[in-house]
């Protein structure tokens, strides 16, 4: 049986709240949100937080909003709500493939973008999706908000930048016209995580050459995007050929560990491969979406 | 610390220790025993109970944090004599064997049902891939969850609507 360490348990009412909580318990005090990945390290005491502060009631950081240029997310909005969003799934469609192989659907329903973020896991989809998509996280401490790109945010396997006193409280992601993205993942079954995955995001310009491309990989060892593809595809017209030297360069930038999920050829051969997939799924939804636009400017 | 809950349309009040898992409080503090507990590690489903109407899994969420929720567990299903459409497919379809994955099938097949009354197979695959079946092959379970969307009334009322047409 597994039971986590004593604790003591206490809920926020309000971000304020939580924060001056933080503060009061002070470094062996944990936030708890959707509780997915925290609990279970509480049951096998790989955690074992003096304070558990319970978050689950700042319905306040539950949203979605389209907000002129930029995609806003409240840090617990449910995997399950980014799933089913029509807005998401128009403006950034990698994040509803993402969602759609995060866990299984009912830890989707507890699991929240804000924890996944914060939990950084290196297999963790969602820190991909928003390395690739650009995204900004707002973190609120005692001394105000600071926004910071992912690069900042997410310093690594289970580590980011916010520090004990601090609450990250929203994800933001640029809109930007002409572009889509896509999302691909190899698990072994249903809930486990990922032997290998990659995300992409590609804006192309008016006369159909990429203008902009962002590829990430997940669980295979690298904690940004391959920068390296960028060079080689701003300014090519999308192509099989194009897609295959990226897959390349992915395979080359990546740093696979051999555990039970595969040896380090097999995921660099999934890099490789999945890559040149969701490059080649990004570069057709975001034709298509110009088509649309075409349409309906027409 | 002090929690209160609705559970199967019941208030309950408990005083607990704030480490206790909710499939626990349900099966050793409130004796409900038709929530399983199984694998411990959120991977097979047998501990689904609804919290506000969604599927959770309760042996990873605190029952400290299902206090002032409500919660349906595999004895709220029926109401009284009459079991859930759930319950009725389930026998009709032969959806389980040795019944071990069976309560937390059929309370998140209410709540798909409640949320899609009428979702196609692979939907229904979707909504039970979070759950471990290791009798039936889950083509019964499917089947199952298929008999209940076609009877929202349960069978009561398609006996009498048989015997009409007969």
């Amino acid at each position: 049986m597994q039971i986590p360490a004593p604790f003591d348990y206490v809920r926020a009412s309000s971000v304020d709240n939580a924060l001056a909580l933080l503060d009061r318990h002070g470094p062996e005090s944990r936030v708890v949100a959707g509780g997915h990945s925290l609990l279970p390290m509480m049951k096998l005491r790989l955690a074992r937080p003096d304070w558990l502060i319970d978050i689950n009631d700042l319905y306040e950081l539950d949203y979605l909003l389209v907000d002129g240029p930029v995609l806003r997310i409240g840090a617990m909005t449910r995997h399950t709500t980014l799933l089913e969003s029509d807005d998401v799934r128009r403006l950034f469609p990698i994040i509803t493939d993402a969602e759609r192989v995060i866990a299984d659907p009912i830890v989707r329903n507890r699991g929240t973008i804000g924890g996944s973020l914060c939990q950084a896991d290196p297999a963790e989809d969602l820190s991909t999706v928003c390395h690739v998509l650009e995204a900004v996280a707002v973190v609120r401490g005692p001394n105000g908000e600071r926004m910071l790109s992912m690069a900042d945010f997410h310093r690594g396997p289970y580590e980011t930048a916010v520090a004990q006193n601090e609450l990250l409280i929203e994800v933001r992601i640029p809109i930007r016209a002409r572009s889509a993205s896509a999302y691909e993942k190899v698990e072994r079954r249903v809930g486990d995580w990922a032997v290998a995955a990659a995300g992409a995001s590609v804006t192309l310009a008016a006369v159909g050459t990429i203008s902009h491309v962002a590829v990430g990989l997940t669980a295979v060892g690298l904690d940004r995007n391959v920068t390296e593809v960028e060079a080689v595809l701003v300014g090519q017209a999308p192509g099989e050929e194009l897609f295959a030297l990226a897959g390349r360069l992915a395979a080359l930038a990546c740093d696979p560990l051999a555990d039970q999920r595969g040896p380090i050829d097999y995921k660099r051969h999934l890099a490789d491969e999945l890559t040149r997939r969701v490059l080649r799924v990004a570069c057709s939804r975001a034709a298509a979406s110009v088509f649309d636009l075409t349409l309906q400017e027409g | 610390m002090q929690i209160s809950m609705t559970i199967n349309g019941t208030e309950v009040t408990r005083e607990i220790e704030p480490r206790v898992l909710l499939v626990h409080f349900i099966r050793d503090d409130l004796r409900l025993t038709g929530t399983h507990w199984g694998c411990d590690t959120t991977n097979c489903g047998t501990c689904v109970v609804l919290m506000d109407g969604q599927p959770v899994k309760s042996c990873t969420v605190l029952a400290a944090m299902a206090d002032g929720h409500t919660i349906t567990t595999v004895e709220g299903l029926a109401n009284g004599a009459t079991l859930d459409p759930v319950q009725q497919g389930f026998m009709e379809e032969h959806g389980l064997q040795c019944g071990f994955c069976t309560p937390g099938m059929m309370l998140t097949a209410r709540a798909l049902l409640d949320h899609n009354p009428h979702p196609e197979p692979l939907e229904i695959r979707e909504a039970i891939s979070g759950q471990i079946c290791r009798c039936t092959g889950y083509a019964t379970i499917v089947r199952s969850i298929q008999w209940a969307a076609a009877h929202p009334a349960g069978a009561t009322a398609e006996t009498t609507e048989d015997e009409v047409h007969a």
